[in-house]
């Protein structure tokens, strides 16, 4: 329980607050028109008046929102910034995407209700105009301004036209088509299956919102919703004339003929500053995008990995962060994330891009990849690097004996950490708090292995150099594996080093026993607290957090870190 | 854009547009708007729109990740044969279907929907695309490696016992063991 509300506490709390929040607006802005002002509308749409205008007022409040957390550059700033600080609140800021889509999810929520409501808003102005007949208040109140133009209270102004054309006639009407469309196009086209495999699509489609931003600000111009002025109430109280209205603006009588207007357009008070930090956002970006990035190295791997090697004047990272690259050559308009497998104390930075779809094949091509001779240094892609974001795994470092496990290609952030640590360790001597690491890597494939076994080998030959050869425990297991290796394996076994990495560590078969591994661990390191740090899927997170708790007894603790990739 | 499957989008705008139109009519019914038969229209079509895009097809490149619990769908809209198979019917189908929408203007959303969904699907079909059932025996075999490998082996590949597994490497004649267990190529 402490280990979750370490973890989540902070995110719960923010969840909540933006919850009650939107309850609060819609609880408030219904009551907003329950008052005398809207009493004549309220004779002719009832409370649909108030179901629509309350999501209103919830879609502004998340539609400040939403803009926000894909402002990337700011919220790198306002880490850095708060990191002194808290930790914990500098990695809630790493939750942005989630706090985008949850935001995205309530505002097509909203969209729904406002909706629904407003259908119901056109019928009964329809109906108003529809039913003729003097004895009625709702067709009174509709031939109110029908002279001027000016003091109406409905909306449509003719029996002659139907809700249809009246939408496609109004402002307010044509633009809620208009965004409401956009809306559904960026959210189908958001859905995992789509975003996952056809990036391209998700990505263009998105920058529909540039529609649904001026379409939302305009959405108001038309000032369709309309109340007694203040200066009519004076001449006209609803509560003593509303039932007198057939006498209203006859000589004798008390009430004269009310008049309405409409409310000025609010919407662009609410987005028109994350409007201007998402501009101020994507001028960053490319200003960025100019800035020389120098690919110093380019390694093919066996395994359709690539490994940029790259230089940046000023670029400064942590371990465990991710930048987002971009290849004008490939595609001017994509940007995609990749995890930094360098260390901080080198002076490049790399990443290792696993070639999977059209963009990484063309990047691949670019930097000469299937030509079989060295490319010339002038002939690599201009590229461009926006980051480094995410929180620094330096949690690592605050345990004296650390965990870290990796899942196939979830080993990628560990290449970061573990250069950094030896860095730290041997070349600067620098007295690191981390003592002792046991690293776990599950791959269900050997060919996986290539890249990351190299980074392994070159560490393994540093320490047995240094003659520090018990600082990392490492253990490699292979999950699957296919008949004709394992006779294979039977055969090699005796080789001095493991026939499948080259290093002398064994590998291991299957999957580990969590339970030995903990129990040994925590013979081993009596009274210390272990960090466990997890990078793969989250059936495997809870089980490694399931043994994290039961073997925390005693003076071992071991924490459990989630998601801090 | 090159791999793109159409279809994929096309299918989520569809069951998008089916759920729209659905509820546009709902709320055309139950607030018995002017015109609330094409709402009723709108129901019907709505739910009839789901149900046929809620089984995702297989792609033709890379894994396909179907939607809980359509097996039972996908059953019934391949008893279509090639009907439900191509898209050009698919998209001429939706086209025709979204129309008596646009009469309404509860469920006149859900038409330009259902629209658009059309457009994408008549994209698709240009492209030669065609929708496959996913049938759960080809689910497991998985067409990425080159090689197949099946189930994960329950044991760890036998070794010779610890006295002999300590390593010997000077005395590599020795430490050689003859391996009881046949070596099979299967």
């Amino acid at each position: 329980m402490g280990n979750f509300a370490a973890n989540e506490g902070l995110s719960v709390f923010v969840i909540l607050v933006w919850l009650g929040i939107n309850a609060f607006l819609f609880v408030h802005f219904y009551m907003a028109f329950l008052v005398e002002r809207w009493f004549y509308t309220r004779v002719l749409l009832g409370h649909a008046l108030s179901w629509a205008r309350a999501p209103a007022a919830c879609l502004n409040f998340n539609c400040m929102l939403i803009l926000l957390p894909v402002c990337r550059n700011l919220l790198s700033f306002l880490r850095g910034t708060i990191q002194c600080c808290s930790r914990t609140a500098a990695r809630q800021l790493d939750r942005n995407l989630t706090f985008h889509k949850l935001v995205a999810y309530m505002i097509a929520f909203h969209t729904a209700v406002h909706i629904g409501a407003h259908l119901f808003n056109f019928e009964f102005f329809m109906d108003a105009q529809l039913d003729r007949n003097s004895s009625l208040l709702p067709f009174i109140l509709s031939e109110i301004g029908t002279g001027d133009n000016a003091s109406f209270l409905n909306p449509i102004r003719t029996n002659e036209t139907n809700p249809t054309i009246v939408m496609f006639t109004t402002i307010a009407g044509v633009t809620g088509v208009v965004i409401t469309l956009a809306l559904i196009l960026i959210i189908t086209s958001s859905m995992e299956v789509i975003r996952r495999s056809y990036f391209e699509v998700f990505w263009y489609t998105h920058h529909l919102f540039v529609i649904f931003f001026i379409g939302l600000v305009f959405h108001g111009y038309g000032r369709i919703v309309r109340g007694q002025t203040a200066t009519s109430l004076m001449t006209n109280r609803p509560e003593v004339c509303a039932d007198q209205f057939e006498d209203w603006g006859n000589n004798g009588s008390d009430c004269a003929v009310p008049e309405f207007a409409g409310n000025p357009p609010m919407t662009w008070k609410w987005v028109v500053g994350p409007m201007i930090l998402y501009v101020c956002e994507r001028l960053v970006r490319l200003y960025r995008s100019h800035q020389k990035v120098v690919i110093t190295k380019v390694v093919m791997h066996p395994s359709k990995t690539l490994e940029l090697q790259m230089k940046r004047k000023g670029f400064h990272m942590e371990v465990g962060q991710y930048v987002f690259i971009q290849c004008p050559s490939v595609s001017r308009l994509e940007w995609h994330p990749f995890t930094l497998t360098s260390a901080p104390e080198e002076d490049y930075f790399s990443a290792h891009i696993r070639i999977v779809g059209d963009w990484t094949q063309a990047l691949y091509e670019a930097c000469g990849g299937d030509k079989t001779e060295p490319q010339e240094a002038w002939k690599l892609p201009k590229l461009a690097i926006d980051g480094p974001f995410g929180t620094a795994s330096e949690d690592v470092f605050r345990y004296e004996v650390v965990m870290l496990v990796g899942a196939g290609i979830g080993v990628t952030p560990f290449a970061s950490i573990l250069k950094s640590v030896w860095y730290k360790r041997i070349q600067n001597n620098q007295d690191v708090f981390t003592k002792k690491i046991y690293f776990y890597w599950l791959c269900p494939e050997t060919q996986a292995f290539e890249w990351f076994a190299d980074l392994l080998q070159s560490l393994e030959g540093q320490m047995a150099e240094k003659g520090v050869t018990d600082f990392l425990s490492y253990n490699i297991y292979l999950t699957r594996w296919k008949e004709t290796e394992a006779a294979h394996f039977r055969v090699h076994h005796e080789a001095e080093n493991d026939p499948i990495t080259g290093l002398k560590q064994k590998t291991l078969y299957g999957k580990p026993n969590w339970d030995n591994e903990f129990t040994n661990i925590a013979s081993k390191h009596p009274g210390t607290k272990v960090g466990v740090f997890l990078c793969g899927p989250p059936q495997l997170g809870k089980s490694l957090e399931k043994q994290s708790l039961s073997h925390t007894e005693g003076d071992v603790k071991f924490i459990f870190n989630k998601e801090n990739f | 854009m090159g791999k793109i499957e159409w279809a994929m989008w096309a299918n989520e705008q569809a069951l998008a547009s089916g759920l729209i139109l659905l509820t546009g009519g709902i709320v055309g019914v139950a607030g018995q708007f002017r015109g609330w038969p094409f709402a009723a229209y709108a129901v019907a079509a709505g739910v009839f729109v789901c149900l046929l895009e809620y089984p995702r097809s297989k792609r033709a490149k890379g894994t396909s990740v179907e939607r809980t619990g359509q097996y039972c769908f996908t059953v019934c809209v391949k008893s279509f044969g090639p009907v439900t198979r191509n898209y050009y019917v698919r998209a001429f189908l939706h086209a025709a279907i979204c129309v008596p929408g646009g009469f309404m203007l509860a469920t006149v959303l859900g038409c330009v929907c259902l629209g658009i969904a059309s457009l994408i699907y008549l994209a698709a079909a240009i492209r030669g695309e065609h929708w496959e059932p996913i049938l759960p025996q080809k689910e497991t075999t998985r067409k990425t490696d080159a090689v197949s490998v099946r189930n994960p082996p329950e044991m760890p590949p036998p070794r010779p016992p610890p006295e002999v597994r300590r390593k010997r490497v000077d005395d590599l004649e020795g430490a050689a063991y003859e391996n009881p267990i046949p070596v099979s190529d299967k």
